[in-house]
């Protein structure tokens, strides 16, 4: 059978695509050129005519443009599922047709979001900035795709079977002999012969299942050692703060090294580490209730026995993996990995932590707080906690980028999660050698990456930009 | 201040100290110093053989006693054999005869230990291998200190123009792009054979003999994640710096633009971004051990590696004493130098 080529039927389109981005290259330029020039002069009329003209052109070049790219993607996409075969879509309508449950997802999504966004906070305000609309679609891709990937709805093989004679084949290769199987591999296969496209779509499982609890448990802990150090003061605070500029100071990728090492991991350090890290959850969430439903005695109690209970099976399952109803099991190298990116985090949420609250505490309302006779834990997270969520809310989005970032460097030199794991860490290191012959095992988890960390970007943009409109 | 700058070093010293000393418990864990043991010896050593190995080279004595050792504050272990007689000296170099070491041999009296791994000094190796980094670090900071600036300052000089618009995305990619990232991308469009082949993959011959084809890639690769974050500090400094009186004084004075911007504004935006420079080398640290893996260019990130995954104690310290102590006296000095350059703040 034929390979497939990029655009399919659709390539007739090609040419004007590719004049359009030529056309979008030259525009930017011309409109940075003459903005340059416009801003010789802050008072509008000193601009002379012929450079306003000029720099309104480009502005108004450059929304056309950029109008008819996105339009032209837009029919690659929707025309893509339309197509009738595989031979006609092309590699990028079999990828779209594949991506449909996810396509689906997303409209549903926005619209149900745009039609009630006066209703939902900060996260329908969301809707009102570009830039945050932009960020929160790149990123709900990715998490759709992760879902329906490890559901088993997107992937065309495999991510661990080879196929002989597929090795670092060119993308939209046919495979030799089809038994029911997908005919092609549409991103091209690895040098062992895998399918890239489902390494990259189940690698944003990993990706996905780590990444934002993994700064969730860093801002618990964060915040539980945060609050106390700027409120308290004094030698706490001192200790504290120096524990944290200690790990700070230590290189991340030594750290990993010394911490993922199987050697280490052999004398069970880690898991006593997850033993400190997870309690903080726990914590947490007892002193979160206590200090509300403390003049409630009936109501704190059963609360707290929940919690309790329930914080302490998941606990005794994750961390020390001896769960008492056998439900809870985590794998113990992913363990490694999550403790050592949640022990990197932590302390740079304690220092965002303590600088806000520090700010806080010298508001009147905790003054009032005082006066009224609360406790300091209430005032610390019934008081301060909440009025900090705005930085705290566009750090998290941020931080969950750069914990991708992180897991991503851990799978770059193969420390922790297992060789075949498809992660898109490990598949850039085992792409990087043969890099300058066969790039396209690499690209595409690469480039997966950087989206998904650009759009967390944008999205913690878009929501700075509405929260200080508040 | 001179009070002030003897605190910060105290501190300094002990965050030092209590960073090598979390380096050293986790190099000297037993199942490190059974693989130590193993890959110095051979693989199949049975456990007796490993133990009367560790005996001899000293690794079984209490950890606070070994550390002070590597310290030199402790004098060094010597072993005798019980039944040979062979004395084995931790102080005594390759050749040397052991009952005329020296007694005391540690980072005091400049003796950083042997590699196991290169069979080599570690001074010699780390000497070397920072010059190498430093080389990289020297064409890092000459390209991207001077672009961030220039981004930064033009984003920031008119706030919500379409310039500042463009280049803040510009400088979002930049930070959302990961070494191993735009290395990858880079290698892809300008050294392999699917893109335009102009440079070089590897940087290997960029030790002896650093070109623009085999030195550009790696030093545009680590540029590119930090000119992002400078370039958004910057931008900040410069819009704040836009909004202050006295450059609407400036500007209501009749002074041109341009005048406003290079002679007003800009000494007062660039206190902030000189800061964010300095505090960057603990990251810039973390790039060069990416970017040294992915072009095999064999500075210290790339002995770093080596010597964590080969668990070569002595080298793996000397790497940490170097990194912890490089990213402690940037902050001394962006402390300092912050001091210095805003009047405003006085240290009691």
């Amino acid at each position: 059978m034929e390979s497939l080529t990029w655009t399919g039927s659709l390539s007739v389109l090609d040419p004007i695509f590719l004049l359009a981005w030529i056309a979008f290259g030259i525009a930017v330029v011309a409109q940075i050129a003459a903005t340059f020039f416009a801003a010789e002069d802050l008072v509008e009329h000193e601009v002379s005519a012929p450079t306003r003209k000029l720099a309104e052109y480009a502005v108004l070049g450059v929304k056309i443009i950029a109008g008819l790219i996105l339009l032209l993607m837009l029919v690659y996409v929707v025309g893509g599922v339309l197509m009738p075969t595989l031979d006609t879509k092309g590699i990028v309508g079999a990828v779209s047709t594949r991506l449909l449950p996810v396509w689906i997802a997303l409209l549903v999504t926005f619209a149900a979001s745009i039609y009630f966004k006066r209703r939902l906070g900060l996260y329908g305000k969301l809707f009102d900035s570009m830039v945050g609309m932009i960020g929160f679609a790149i990123v709900m891709f990715w998490v759709f795709t992760a879902i329906f990937g490890a559901m088993d709805l997107i992937v065309t093989h495999d991510p661990l079977a080879q196929v002989s004679g597929m090795k670092n084949k060119v993308p939209g290769t046919a495979l030799p002999d089809v038994e029911g199987a997908f005919p092609y591999y549409l991103l091209g296969g690895d040098n062992l012969a895998r399918d890239v496209f489902s390494r990259v779509v189940k690698g944003a499982w990993e990706v996905v299942k780590v990444a934002p609890f993994a700064t969730l448990f860093a801002f618990m802990v964060g915040i539980t050692l945060g609050l106390p150090a700027a409120y308290f003061g004094g030698r706490l605070d001192t200790i504290l703060s120096f524990v944290s500029n200690l790990i700070l100071a230590f290189p991340v990728i030594l750290l990993f090294y010394l911490l993922v090492t199987p050697e280490i991991v052999q004398t069970g350090i880690p898991v006593y580490m997850a033993a400190v890290l997870f309690i903080f959850p726990i914590i947490f969430m007892v002193i979160l209730i206590n200090s509300r439903f403390y003049v409630q005695p009936m109501k704190r109690s059963v609360y707290l026995v929940i919690v309790l209970v329930l914080g302490l099976w998941i606990y005794s399952g994750v961390a020390w993996n001896s769960d008492p109803l056998g439900l809870i099991e985590f794998p113990p190298n992913l363990l490694v990995v999550f403790v050592s990116v949640v022990f990197v985090n932590s302390p740079t949420v304690f220092r965002i932590v303590r600088g806000i609250a520090l700010d806080i505490k010298t508001r009147d309302y905790v003054a009032a707080g005082q006066t009224r006779g609360e406790g300091p834990w209430y005032i610390m997270l019934w008081e301060i906690l909440p009025n900090a969520r705005g930085p705290l809310i566009v750090d998290f989005c941020l931080r969950i980028g750069y914990t991708t970032i992180l897991l991503g460097t851990l799978g770059f030199f193969g420390l922790g999660l297992s060789p075949e794991s498809p992660d898109w860490g490990s598949t850039i290191n085992d792409g990087r050698k043969l890099l300058s012959i066969f790039p396209h095992p690499a690209l595409a988890p690469a480039f997966s990456l950087m989206s998904l960390v650009l759009g967390l970007n944008l999205l913690a943009d878009g929501l700075r930009e509405e929260s200080l409109r508040d | 201040m001179g009070v002030f700058i003897l605190r910060r070093i105290g501190v300094m010293i002990l965050t030092a100290l209590c960073l090598t000393f979390v380096v050293f418990f986790l190099t000297n864990l037993y199942p490190a110093l059974e693989k130590l043991a193993k890959t110095q010896g051979n693989q199949r050593m049975s456990d007796d053989a490993v133990v009367s190995y560790l005996e001899r080279n000293g690794h079984l004595q209490p950890l606070l006693v070994k550390y002070g050792q590597w310290l030199g504050v402790i004098p060094g272990h010597v072993h005798e054999n019980p039944e040979t007689g062979a004395i084995t000296a931790r102080c005594a170099t390759r050749g040397m005869d052991p009952s005329e070491a020296p007694r005391f041999c540690g980072l005091l009296q400049g003796d950083w230990g042997f590699s196991t791994v290169f069979k080599d000094d570690v001074s010699s190796i780390i000497a070397t291998r920072l010059g190498l980094t430093g080389k990289l670090m020297f064409w890092v900071l000459v390209v991207m200190v001077p672009s961030a600036l220039i981004i930064g300052v033009l984003a920031g000089m008119r706030e919500g123009s379409r310039l500042d618009r463009s280049l803040s995305t510009f400088s979002i990619a930049s930070t959302a792009t990961p070494e191993y990232v735009s290395g990858v991308i880079l290698i892809t469009l300008l050294a392999s054979s699917a893109g335009w082949k102009i440079f070089k993959g590897t940087a290997t011959s960029a030790a002896d003999n650093a070109t623009l084809e085999n030195f550009l890639l790696p030093v545009l690769t680590i540029s590119l994640y930090g000119v992002g974050y400078i370039a958004r500090m910057t931008r900040a400094s410069m819009t704040e710096v836009m909004t202050a009186q006295f450059i609407r004084t400036a500007r209501l004075k009749g002074v041109s633009f341009r005048n406003v911007v290079l002679k007003h504004a800009l000494r007062n935006a660039l206190i902030a971004p000189f800061t964010v420079i300095l505090l960057q080398f603990p990251w810039l640290l973390n790039g060069v051990v990416i970017v040294e893996t992915l072009f095999n260019y064999k500075g210290f990130g790339w002995v770093l590696v080596a010597a964590a995954g080969n668990n070569d104690i002595s080298l793996l310290l000397a790497c940490s004493v170097v990194a912890v102590v490089v990213v402690l006296v940037t902050q001394l000095i962006s402390d300092i130098g912050y001091v210095f350059l805003n009047p405003r703040i006085q240290i009691s």
